[in-house]
């Protein structure tokens, strides 16, 4: 049967789903799901088909909604998304990622929540107890607006117990049992503010992982674009050619393992794409040089902003690339980047963009 | 049995729950979780880990703000509302 393309958008009010076939040209649109409520990020899991949106309503408290049948049926439960300790309250469900039969969900307060039986229950697997900065990152005085606790975590593709979390603010953790214990790693990155501990204080926005090498990690910082060689071990700087240090979303191509696309956006307030030019950085060769592409973005007046989980590349022998706004637009590349179309244009903000391929 | 009014926001998300409906219940909580053993996981919606009513929802007692532990009786009617929010 010939490949379908889905791509799944959290947005602000609901997620919806944009679907095509391999030629990625003829785009249609189902949604709202999740009855509208606020999304922050939704997959598929590849190995069962489902869709699963975490949200989180100002009313009603976070959960995850999931879906067997690619939109059709949707079904909540926040069953065990919730601390024992009385010190932690969860206020919203900030990543998901579906790996070696399992669910793992990242959260804030800052924690980790697994699912082994497809989202229905949940168990806390770790608050990182113990690590350098626990006893400040939960702190509501040391967090920014719109806190996300653990915005997102990077599961090793063939280790099941060996897994990365971001902690807002203050970096990345890796535990390799399953959260039992963790080791931070954030060595070689930059942060333009004093720290108490050189280990930790670090402001990762977005990690990906080469699918080629699963070694090469590439991370969009608030402070610049880094590369790790060694799987997050160390890092080096690869910002010098891009426009701006500041970004959000990265996306690591499916079968090269030195390209890797990132959204420069304006620091501060704005969190725009510099000068209403929309554009999208690729570089082929690890980070030494970049390359502009915004053939088919608007060039003036486009005030676009990209958050973490913008960004999706699909897995086709030539990739697709899709990022969504926060002003509710999602375009498309069927060629890598080098030409864009818009295919959404009017949806509620976004917070997030995945993709996948499927017959 | 208690007049329960629930808000809008709620019966799309369990099967045949209805906005208006009819409960046995000494107290506020007890009626929430009279509702929750018909629809598991209705809790969660009204109430954090504690328990206590989530922020944005509010619970009138014959028009009288109520909390968890507010005493209901059978001609009482007891108003769940979410609280009016804009965007």
């Amino acid at each position: 049967m010939p490949a379908r393309v889905t791509v799944i958008v959290g947005t602000r009010k609901g997620c919806f789903l944009l679907e095509s076939d391999a030629d990625r040209r003829d785009w249609s649109m189902r949604g709202p799901y999740c009855d509208g409520w606020p999304v922050y990020h939704a997959i598929h899991d590849a190995g069962t088909g489902t869709l699963y949106a975490a949200c989180a309503s100002e009313w009603h408290g976070a959960g995850v909604w999931r879906s067997p049948d690619l939109g059709e049926s949707w079904e909540l439960s926040s069953e065990g998304l919730a601390y024992d300790n009385g010190d932690l309250k969860l206020s919203k469900v900030s990543g998901l990622t579906a790996a070696h039969g399992r669910l793992l969900a990242g959260a804030e307060a800052a924690g980790v929540f697994e699912s082994r039986d497809g989202g229905t229950t949940w168990s806390l697997l770790s608050t990182l107890d113990g690590q350098p900065g626990r006893d400040d990152w939960n702190v509501p005085t040391n967090q920014p607006p719109g806190h996300l606790g653990v915005p997102a975590i990077l599961p090793h593709p063939d280790e099941a117990s060996r897994f990365w979390a971001i902690v807002q603010g203050f970096g990345i953790f890796e535990t390799t049992d399953d959260g039992a214990s963790w080791t931070p790693r954030n060595k070689g990155l930059r942060a333009d503010w004093p720290l108490d501990d050189p280990e930790v204080g670090y402001c990762v926005h977005k990690l990906v992982m080469s699918p080629v090498d699963n070694d090469r990690l590439y991370q969009q910082n608030h402070v610049g674009m880094h590369r790790s060689d060694d799987a997050g071990q160390s890092w080096v700087e690869i910002t010098e050619g891009l426009p701006t240090e500041f970004g959000f979303a990265a996306a690591a191509h499916p079968h090269d393992r030195d390209t890797f696309y990132v959204v420069p956006l304006d620091p501060g307030h704005g969190r725009c794409m510099p000068e209403g030019q929309a554009a999208v950085w690729r570089t082929r060769d690890a980070g030494s040089t970049w390359q502009r592409l915004d053939r088919g973005l608007p060039q003036h007046d486009a005030h676009l902003g990209v958050l973490r989980e913008g960004m999706a590349i699909d897995s086709l022998d030539t990739p697709g690339l899709y990022f969504g706004t926060s002003t509710g637009q999602v375009f498309a590349s069927a060629d890598e980047g080098e030409t864009w179309s818009e295919i959404a244009s009017y949806l509620p903000a976004i917070a997030s963009v995945e993709v996948t391929v499927h017959d | 049995m208690a007049a329960v009014h629930l808000p809008p926001t709620l019966p799309s998300l369990f099967v045949d729950l209805p906005r208006r409906l009819e409960v046995d219940a000494a107290t506020v909580v007890e009626a929430i979780d009279r509702l929750d053993e018909r629809w598991p996981g209705l809790r969660d919606r009204l109430c954090e880990p504690g328990p206590a009513l989530r922020t944005h929802i509010n619970v009138y007692v014959d028009r009288e703000r109520a909390e968890l532990g507010t005493a209901i009786d059978a001609g009482s009617r007891v108003d769940v509302i979410a609280a009016i929010s804009g965007g």
